[in-house]
């Protein structure tokens, strides 16, 4: 990757057009740069003129000498935030844009479907911290990165979709290709524009590009109107004003006070780390502040990684599918510190048996989650780091007025570490086949470096990725969460690699959630990114048979695919490497030749179609009355 | 991940190991519905109340569908909710009445915050000054009686002719319910309701940020 930035869109898409010849995909090319499109597809796009009711369709005046542009405003934006990816698609309403990334500094890839640009996107912006830029057309462009658009705003992750819209005079006519986009995406979006002048498009792009990372992270918007991106503008591209830097917001001292004394005065604190935790890079803060009062670390799913699972205090993450241990002290605590965490109903179970006994100390970046699901005892606005920093300069003090130390809370942390013993994550092995998806997890787990990046889809798969995998660092578990959109995966895949070139990058897959995106194979193959897709396939929709065996009198209604494809041979037919994984005896050779083939690779393997995740805490349940088994539900 | 090297098969190990759920330890407390921790000694209730919040917003397109989407979808309690312009031109005041219990109106006010045209929010005390207007047309064969319960409720008549008078009519929320049952015999044809509109009485200002933008506005309008 760190080759292909260095590559202009220019250099690259010049190349292209002059029909210089290029070699196919293939192994030889893995280390060279390899060219992206056929020259058959070249001579497609440069043919054909995209249709476009409105007439306005001719390419953008960029010649040397012309006014410089709305969609040059709007690439200089990008480029004065330091943006260097972008991912999308082309079409009529955004081709102004295009033409005038030809010659500009963000590298954009391709994708094959907005959706795919969008979780690329989204993947980035959870890798990196900073924004990932997305770009689509009008209508159907932009309605395709919907789903993407939702999942960022779920999951708080920074990201900009750029999307064409038909010239302002035919907004509203319903315009060939006309959707209100900025009307469809308003309740998934942190804020969006519809951007009305070419004079103010770079400003409102800076803007964008600004709010989607600060504070509470989310996805922002920018709709482009054909005719802003292509009018002139008489100010010069100025870059995006700089956000004014401010020092991450602290909490109230006295409150961080009140805090401290509930926190000291508890016979079981637990700590319950989010996705703020993780958003904030507050992952040092925590594990400083938790070793230093020996306080038990529970995660949620988008926290994990932000305190290494590892440790004697981990008790990994909490929930639904969370160990029994971590749900057992969410049940049994006294003290809840919760930090950047939304209190997701798939975490709390039913809210009246979340935590009772527990006085909750909430620490978040967003007002308006104090007390939004869960009632704060102890509400601390601010950031995570600082607050957490606050904290741990304040509970000395505490400690003293209280007459009590760290050393109070021993029986408590025993309690957790004979939770830990008592309900272990495990699962059976047969002696003879058929593989369990849990050890092709853990195999792979053990084959690759600990900052790999895991990807998911969503499903079986993806909470044994979350189970059995180890994770020691933050954004390193890349998922979709609060959505909990089949096929994020492999763009996230995508969208990961792109941000973090020199890290191995896995994805583990349902075969249903990789039926949903798996045309993004071609991207990761004309990229020549180096991911490795793991399908754990059990041939149905799995997640969805386990409740309906255990729920619905096993009827199994739409849940069963017999019907799959090969994707081993479907691998290849992209281009990429495929293998074929059935027998524990071959799970570490093919992962290992898997993860060592310089380019994408899926390995498709056939686990145990019967496997179910367990343990569960049934929708509404009691935390600590996790099943084990399906006779236990 | 643990160290490099060749995965080991693992033991076959029994999957459920500890507690049946029903045998495990629980605690004794319960939160509420509302995530708040019920205290057997002073079992807290939340009923609904209802409040008047104020937001200053800035004057753009989309303002509007942005608080009724949010009221919706969030899926708050509202009575009413009005817009109109301010002295300055480049702000709006959106005042909802709402019914939502305490952790409700908090929300309230904080998720209308977060939106990015909003510029103020506050909730109105009790004392507030609110108020609702009624433009009524009621059937014009009794004008004399008409012209009576119009007086009666300080109202005015803003056209009368043979066939229907139509009467404003401002107060209140209860005056408003009471004018409209006294017109109720002369026959209502039409009615439409503004719903209410307030402010913070005396020389408190109506939100947070009031003050301050007012002073702002008074002087760069001086020095003109
Ligand atoms: C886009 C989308 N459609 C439907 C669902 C509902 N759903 C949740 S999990 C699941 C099963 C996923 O199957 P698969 O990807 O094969 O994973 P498995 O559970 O078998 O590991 C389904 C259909 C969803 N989460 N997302």
């Amino acid at each position: 990757m760190s080759e292909r930035t260095s590559t202009s869109n220019e250099q690259r898409y010049r190349r292209r057009t002059d029909g210089e010849a290029t070699e196919p995909p293939g192994e030889t090319t893995a280390a060279t740069e390899r060219e992206p499109p056929t020259d058959a597809e070249a001579a497609e796009t440069t043919s054909t003129e995209p249709t476009d009711s409105t007439g306005d369709d001719e390419p953008a005046d960029t010649a040397v000498g012309a006014r410089p542009t709305g969609a040059q405003a709007t690439v200089a934006a990008l480029e004065a935030a330091g943006v260097e990816h972008v991912f999308g698609v082309q079409g009529g309403a955004i081709m102004p844009v295009y033409d005038a990334l030809y010659d500009a500094d963000p590298y954009h890839v391709t994708m094959a479907h907005e959706q795919g640009a969008a979780h690329a996107a989204d993947a980035y912006g959870q890798v990196t911290g900073r924004p990932g830029v997305c770009m689509a057309t009008s209508g159907p462009g932009a309605t395709n990165l919907v789903t993407g658009i939702a999942d960022a705003n779920m999951d708080s992750d920074p990201m900009v979709a750029l999307t064409g819209q038909v010239p302002t005079e035919f907004v509203g006519n319903d315009a060939f290709q006309e959707t209100d986009t900025v009307g469809v995406t308003r309740p998934i979006t942190k804020t969006n524009f519809f951007a009305g002048e070419a004079d103010t498009v770079g400003a409102t792009v800076g803007e964008a590009l600004a709010i989607a990372a600060s504070g509470r992270p989310g996805p922002t918007l920018v709709d482009l109107p054909k005719d802003v991106t292509t009018g002139e503008t008489t100010r010069r591209p100025q870059p995006a004003d700089e956000p004014v830097t401010e020092d991450p917001p602290a909490a109230d001292e006295e409150s961080v006070a009140r805090a401290a004394r509930a926190l000291a005065e508890a016979d079981r604190p637990l700590i319950l780390s989010g996705g703020g935790v993780t958003k904030g890079d507050a992952s040092a803060e925590l594990r400083a502040f938790a070793t230093e009062f020996g306080i038990p670390v529970t995660t949620t799913m988008p926290g994990i990684g932000t305190f290494p699972e590892d440790e004697d205090l981990s008790l990994s993450w909490a929930g639904m599918h969370g160990t029994g241990y971590a749900n057992m002290a969410i049940s049994h605590t006294d003290c809840l510190l919760a930090v950047g965490t939304r209190f997701d109903d798939r975490l709390t179970g039913g809210i009246e048996t979340f935590a009772p006994d527990a006085e909750v100390v909430h620490v978040d970046i967003d007002p308006a989650e104090i007390s939004k699901n869960v009632h704060a005892d102890y509400p601390l606005v601010g950031d995570a780091g600082t607050v957490l920093d606050q904290l741990d300069a304040a509970l000395p003090d505490a400690f003293e007025t209280a007459g009590r130390s760290p050393d109070d809370y021993e029986e408590w942390r025993q309690s957790c570490t004979d939770w830990k013993a008592e309900y272990p994550l495990t699962y059976a092995t047969p002696d003879d086949e058929p593989l369990k998806p849990q050890f092709v997890v853990e195999a792979t787990d053990e084959l690759t470096p600990d900052d790999t990046l895991v990807t998911t889809g969503v499903g079986q798969h993806q909470m044994w990725a979350a189970q059995f995998w180890t994770y020691t660092e933050p954004r390193t578990y890349i998922s979709s969460h609060g959505l909990g959109t089949m096929g994020y995966g492999l763009p996230a895949a995508i969208g990961a690699k792109v941000a973090a070139p020199d890290r191995d990058v896995v994805c583990f897959d349902g075969d249903g959630s990789f039926l949903m995106t798996l045309q993004e194979l071609a991207v990761a193959v004309r990229e020549n990114l180096d991911i490795t897709v793991v399908v754990l396939n059990n041939e149905a929709i799995g997640m969805v048979r386990q409740w309906q065996d255990a729920f619905f009198e096993g009827r199994r209604m739409a849940s069963e695919y017999p019907w799959v494809p090969d994707f081993a041979s479907l691998a290849e037919a992209f281009g990429a490497k495929g293998f074929t994984l059935s027998e524990y005896d071959d799970t570490a050779d093919t992962l290992r030749a898997a993860i060592e083939y310089d380019g994408p690779s899926v390995v498709d393997a056939h686990v145990d179609p019967a496997e179910n995740v367990y343990p569960m805490v049934p929708s509404g349940g009691d935390n600590c009355q996790f099943a084990l088994s399906e006779d236990q539900l | 991940m643990s160290q490099q090297g060749s995965p080991e098969r693992p033991n076959t190990a029994p999957r459920a190991t500890g507690q049946h759920p029903e045998q495990r330890d629980r605690p004794a407390g319960r939160r509420s519905s509302q995530g708040i921790r019920i205290d057997p000694q002073a079992e807290a209730t939340h009923e609904p109340r209802r409040t008047t919040i104020s937001a200053l917003v800035r004057h753009e397109p989309g303002v509007l569908a942005e608080v009724s989407g949010l009221v919706s979808r969030r899926q708050f309690n509202i009575e009413s909710l009005t817009v109109g312009s301010t002295t300055n031109p480049e702000t709006a005041r959106i005042t909802l009445v709402i019914d939502e219990p305490e952790p409700g109106v908090r929300q309230v006010e904080r998720q209308l915050a977060k939106l990015r045209p909003v510029i103020s929010v506050g909730e109105l005390d009790d004392d507030e000054v609110r108020r609702e207007l009624v433009v009524l047309k009621v059937h014009g064969d009794r004008p004399g009686d008409v012209r009576a319960v119009t007086e009666m409720y300080d109202g005015t008549t803003l056209d009368a002719g043979p066939r229907t008078i139509t009467v404003e009519i401002t107060g209140d929320e209860q005056t408003i319910d009471d004018a409209i049952d006294a017109f109720a015999q002369f026959g209502i044809r039409e009615l439409a309701r503004t719903g209410h509109t307030a402010l913070a009485r005396g020389a408190t200002w109506t939100t947070p940020d009031e003050q301050e933008r007012y002073e702002k506005q008074r002087g760069s309008e001086g020095a003109q």
